[in-house]
C-alpha cells in the first residue's frame, strides 16, 4: 500500500474504478452544463426591460478572469506531472498555486455579479439575466468545489505523503478542475464572446 | 398547550387522520424494537454497505411508499366513482395534491427504486462479483433516497402537498399561480431523490464493467444484468437533465428568476427539459422489468433464452431511442410540423425492438416445459398487458390522433398499462422468484397465486375501461364529471377493480408476513426445481456476506445450466480460499441523509438559517469520510472455508 514506485500510484483496483466512474460524472456534468447552455441560449433574447448582453459585459475583466483559470488548469497539470514523479514539494507547490488561482477567479466572479447588480441587472430582471446567473453561478460553485476539495486532498497529501490513496484522489480532482475549465472557454465563447458580436 | 389543540383541531379530518395513524405505527414500531432488543439489529441494517441489505432496505423502503400511493389512488377512485360525487375532503385542491402526490411518489419513488433495489440484490451474485464497485456511495444513495422520500411524503402533513400535477408544468407550478411551501417539495425533494439515483447509476455502470467475474464476457452477461447496464447509462444521463430542470424550478420559486413565466420568459423550456428526462425514465423503469422476464421465462421455460444477441441489441436500440422520442409528450404544443414528424417516427421506431423482445419471449416458450409458479404467471400477465399498452402507444405517436387523446384519460389508461404492466408486475415477478435466494425460504405459492388473479384481473377491470372514457371525451385531472354522459358507469367498474388490486397487494403483504414468521428454512443453492440457469443460483441462499467463497469460472452464457447438462451439480469455482477483504460498515451515509433533509426543509420553508446548517452538516460529514482510511475487514481463509463446506453438505 505505501509504494512510492510511481509506476503503480494508479494500481489498484479501487483507483481504476473511481477513475472510471469520474468519467461517468463527467458525463453527468457534461449533460447539466449542456441543458444550462440551452436554456441560455433559448431565453438569451429575452432582455425584457434590463440591459442586454452588448451593454452589459465587460470584456477586458472577463479576459483576465480566463487567463487567470486557464493558467490554474496549466499549474494543475504541472502538479499533476510532479506527482507522477512522486515529488511531494512540488506537487504541494503547483496545487497551491492552482488553488490561489482558482481564489482569484471566484473573486473576480464575485466583483463582476455585484457591479452588475449595481448597475440595476439582478437576477429576476429578465429571463436573459436569470440564465446568466444560473449558468455562471453554476460553474461559479463548481469551482469553488474544487478549491475546497483539492485544499483538504491537499492536506492529506502533506500528512501522508504520495502513495496509492492519495495519489488517484489528486489525479480525479485534477480531471474535475480540467473540465471545469473547459465549461469556461465555452462560456467565455458562448455567452462573452457571442454576447458581444 | 390551548394553541397547540386548537390547532389540531382547525386540522382537516384526513391530516388529522394521518397524522394520529402515523403517531401510532411510529409508536407501535418504538415498542416493539424495545420489546424483542432490537434497536442494535436495526442499526446494523441501517449502516451495512453489504449489497444485498441495501437492496433489501430498498424493496422495503420503496414497497412502504407504494402503499401509500396506492391508497391514494383508491381515494382518487373512490371520488370518481360516481358523477358529481363529494367524497370527504377530496374535490378541487386536495384532489389535485392527491393526483400530484400519487405520480410523483409512484414513478420516482416506488417504481424506480423497486428496480434499483432488485437489482442491487440480483446483479452483482449475477456477474459473480463479492459487492458492487462502491459500497459507501452505494448506501449513500439509499439514504438519499430515502430523505428525498421522506421529503415529498411530509408534505401532505406539513404546509401542503405539491398540487401542479407529477409534471409539475410551468408556468402552473410558479408561485404566481400556487404560492406556499407545498409546490416547493417537488423540486427540492426529487432533487435529493435524484442525486441518489446518478450515484446509484455509476456505481452499476462501474461495477458491471470492473467486476465480472473471470470470463464472464460482455456476451455472457444474463439479462437483467445487461438490462440494468443499461438502464444505468440512462439513469446518468437522464436524470442530470432532470436535475437541470429542477434546479431550474427552484430558481423560479425560491430566487425570482423568471426564465419559465409566460410573459417575460418561455414555459416550454420546463416542459422540454422535464421530458427530456421523463421519456428515458420510461425506460429506465421498463428495461430491468424486461430483464427480470427473460430471466424468468427462460428458467421457467426450461429453455434458453431464444435470440439471446437480438435481445442484448434490442435493449441497446431502446435505450438509445428512449433519448429521441421526447416531444411526443408535446405533440399538442405547436412546435413545427417537422419536429413533430420526426418525433412521431422515432416513437413507431421503437416499436420495432420491444416487438423483437416480446417474440423473443413468445419463441422462447416455445416447446418448452413451462411450470405456471407465481413469477412466470407475472411473466405471462406482463406480455399480454404490455402488448395491449404498446399498441395504444403507437396509437399516440400518431400526430393528428394525439390532439385528441392528449390529456383524457385515454393517455392515463395506456401509461398504467406499460407502467404496472412491465414495472410493477416485473418487480412482483422478481420478487417472488429471488426471494428465496435473497431469505432462504419460498414465498406462500397459493397466496402468490390469489395475489396474481386479484391483482391482475383488478389491474383489467380498472385501466380498460378508462380507454373508453378517454375516447368519450373524459379528460385526465379532473375532480368530478356531469351525469348522463354515459360515465358513470364506466367509472363505477374502474373502482371496484381498484379496490381488487387492493385486495391483491394484501394477499402479498399476508404471503409475507406469513413467510417471515413461517421457520421453515429452505437451503437449497437452487430452489427453482433446478432449472437455475445463472450464476445467482451456484451459491447458498441466503448468500454469505461475500457472496462467492471463490470466484466462479465462467465458461457459457449459463453457466449452472451447462454444469447440469454435463451431469455436475455445480459449476467450477477457480483458485484457492483467500483471505476476503469486505468493506467496512459505516453510519456517514445515514446522517449525510439526515444533513440533506434538514438542509431540504430549510430550502421548502426559505428558512436559510437550517439550510446552511444542514449543507455544513452534509460537507463536514465528506470532508470526514476524504480523510478516512479505508482499510475495511477481513475475513479469514479459514472462515470462508468452513462456511463454503459447511453449504456444500
Amino acid at each position: 500500500m505505501e509504494t512510492t514506485d510511481p509506476k503503480h500510484l494508479y494500481d489498484t483496483q479501487q483507483a481504476q474504478m473511481n477513475i472510471l466512474a469520474f468519467w461517468f460524472l463527467i458525463g453527468a456534468e457534461v449533460v447539466v452544463f449542456g441543458c444550462l447552455f440551452g436554456i441560455y441560449l433559448a431565453v438569451k433574447s429575452f432582455t425584457g426591460d434590463g440591459p442586454g448582453p452588448e451593454e452589459l459585459f465587460k470584456l477586458n475583466e472577463i479576459m483576465v478572469s480566463t487567463v487567470i483559470l486557464l493558467s490554474s488548469s496549466f499549474t494543475c497539470a504541472l502538479a499533476i506531472y510532479f506527482l507522477n514523479l512522486t515529488k511531494k514539494a512540488w506537487t504541494l507547490l503547483f496545487f497551491l498555486i492552482t488553488i490561489v488561482l482558482g481564489l482569484g477567479f471566484i473573486g473576480l466572479e464575485i466583483r463582476e455579479f455585484t457591479l452588475y447588480v449595481g448597475e440595476g441587472a439582478s437576477i429576476s430582471t429578465s429571463a436573459f439575466l436569470g440564465a446568466f446567473y444560473m449558468l455562471l453561478g453554476t460553474h461559479g460553485v463548481h469551482v469553488l468545489f474544487g478549491v475546497t476539495w483539492i485544499a483538504l486532498l491537499l492536506v492529506q497529501l502533506w500528512l501522508r505523503g504520495i502513495n496509492q490513496e492519495t495519489a488517484p484522489k489528486l489525479f480525479i480532482a485534477s480531471l474535475y478542475w480540467h473540465f471545469i475549465d473547459v465549461v469556461w472557454v465555452m462560456i467565455f465563447t458562448v455567452v462573452y464572446l457571442i454576447g458581444k458580436v | 398547550m390551548k394553541a397547540l389543540l386548537d390547532y389540531f383541531t382547525s386540522l382537516p379530518s384526513d391530516i388529522l387522520l394521518a397524522d394520529v395513524s402515523f403517531i401510532i405505527i411510529a409508536v407501535i414500531i418504538c415498542y416493539l424494537l424495545t420489546k424483542h432488543s432490537k434497536w442494535e439489529w436495526l442499526w446494523g441494517w441501517i449502516t451495512s454497505t453489504d449489497h444485498k441489505k441495501i437492496g433489501i432496505i430498498y424493496l422495503l423502503v420503496s414497497f412502504l411508499f407504494f402503499i401509500r400511493a396506492g391508497i391514494e389512488a383508491l381515494l382518487i377512485r373512490m371520488q370518481l366513482a360516481f358523477p358529481n360525487n363529494d367524497f370527504w375532503v377530496f374535490q378541487g385542491d386536495r384532489f389535485n395534491q392527491l393526483t400530484s402526490t400519487h405520480g410523483t411518489v409512484m414513478i420516482f419513488l416506488v417504481a424506480t427504486p423497486l428496480l434499483i433495489g432488485l437489482m442491487n440484490v440480483i446483479v452483482p451474485l449475477q456477474i459473480g462479483a463479492r459487492d458492487v464497485a462502491f459500497p459507501f456511495m452505494n448506501s449513500l444513495s439509499l439514504w438519499l433516497f430515502i430523505s428525498g422520500g421522506i421529503l415529498i411524503n411530509v408534505s401532505f402533513v406539513a404546509g401542503g402537498s405539491p398540487n401542479a400535477g407529477w409534471t409539475s408544468y410551468a408556468p402552473l407550478a410558479l408561485n404566481d399561480y400556487t404560492p406556499g411551501p407545498g409546490n416547493n417539495y417537488y423540486p427540492i425533494g426529487l432533487q435529493v431523490a435524484g442525486l441518489g439515483t446518478i450515484m446509484g447509476g455509476i456505481n452499476f455502470i462501474v461495477t458491471i464493467l470492473k467486476m465480472r467475474a473471470p470470463g464472464m464476457r460482455f456476451m455472457r452477461m444474463p439479462l437483467s444484468t445487461w438490462a440494468m447496464f443499461i438502464t444505468s447509462i440512462l439513469i446518468v444521463y437522464a436524470f442530470s437533465a432532470l436535475a437541470v430542470a429542477l434546479l431550474l424550478l427552484t430558481f423560479e420559486r425560491l430566487f425570482g428568476t423568471v426564465i419559465l413565466t409566460g410573459g417575460e420568459g418561455n414555459p416550454i423550456i420546463w416542459q422540454h427539459l422535464f421530458w427530456i428526462f421523463g421519456h428515458p425514465e420510461v425506460y429506465i423503469i421498463a428495461l430491468p422489468a424486461f430483464g427480470i422476464f427473460s430471466d424468468v421465462i427462460s428458467t421457467f421455460s426450461k429453455r434458453k433464452l431464444f435470440g439471446y444477441p437480438s435481445m442484448v441489441f434490442a435493449i441497446i436500440l431502446i435505450g438509445f431511442l428512449g433519448f429521441m422520442v421526447w416531444v411526443h409528450h408535446m405533440f399538442t404544443v405547436g412546435l413545427s410540423t417537422n419536429i413533430t414528424i420526426f418525433f412521431a417516427l422515432t416513437t413507431m421506431l421503437i416499436a420495432v425492438p420491444t416487438g423483437i423482445k416480446i417474440f423473443n419471449w413468445l419463441f422462447t416458450m416455445r416447446g418448452g416445459r413451462i411450470r405456471f409458479d407465481t413469477p412466470m404467471l407475472y411473466a405471462l400477465g406482463f406480455i399480454f398487458t404490455f402488448v395491449i399498452g404498446g399498441v395504444t402507444g403507437v396509437m399516440l405517436s400518431v400526430v393528428p390522433a394525439d390532439y385528441q387523446y392528449h390529456d383524457s384519460y385515454f393517455v392515463v389508461a395506456h401509461l398504467h398499462y406499460v407502467i404496472i404492466g412491465a414495472t410493477i408486475f416485473g418487480v412482483f415477478s422478481g420478487v417472488y422468484y429471488w426471494w428465496p435466494k435473497m431469505f432462504g425460504k419460498f414465498l406462500n405459492e397459493k397466496l402468490g397465486k390469489w395475489n396474481f388473479w386479484t391483482f391482475g384481473i383488478g389491474f383489467h377491470f380498472t385501466f380498460f375501461p378508462m380507454h373508453i372514457m378517454g375516447l368519450m371525451g373524459m379528460p385526465r385531472r379532473v375532480f368530478t364529471y356531469p351525469e348522463g354522459e354515459g360515465l358513470g358507469f364506466l367509472n363505477f367498474i374502474s373502482t371496484c377493480g381498484a379496490f381488487l388490486m387492493g385486495a391483491g397487494v394484501l394477499f402479498f403483504m399476508i404471503n409475507i408476513y406469513i413467510t417471515t414468521r413461517s421457520t421453515q428454512k429452505n437451503t437449497l443453492r437452487d430452489p427453482w426445481f433446478s432449472r437455475g440457469r445463472t450464476l445467482e443460483w451456484t451459491i447458498p441462499s441466503p448468500p454469505p456476506p461475500y457472496n462467492f467463497a471463490r470466484l466462479p469460472l465462467v465458461k457459457s452464457r449459463e453457466p449452472l445450466w451447462e454444469a447440469y447438462e454435463n451431469g455436475y451439480k455445480n459449476i467450477d469455482f477457480i483458485g484457492e480460499y483467500e483471505d476476503i477483504h469486505m468493506p467496512n460498515s459505516t453510519s456517514l451515509p445515514f446522517f449525510m441523509g439526515i444533513g440533506f433533509l434538514i438542509a431540504s426543509f430549510g430550502f421548502v420553508f426559505e428558512i436559510w438559517v437550517i439550510a446552511i446548517m444542514g449543507m455544513a452538516v452534509v460537507f463536514l460529514l465528506m470532508g470526514i469520510r476524504s480523510f478516512q482510511h479505508k482499510s475495511g475487514i477481513h475475513i479469514p481463509k479459514e472462515v470462508v472455508m468452513a462456511e463454503d463446506k459447511g453449504a456444500e453438505d
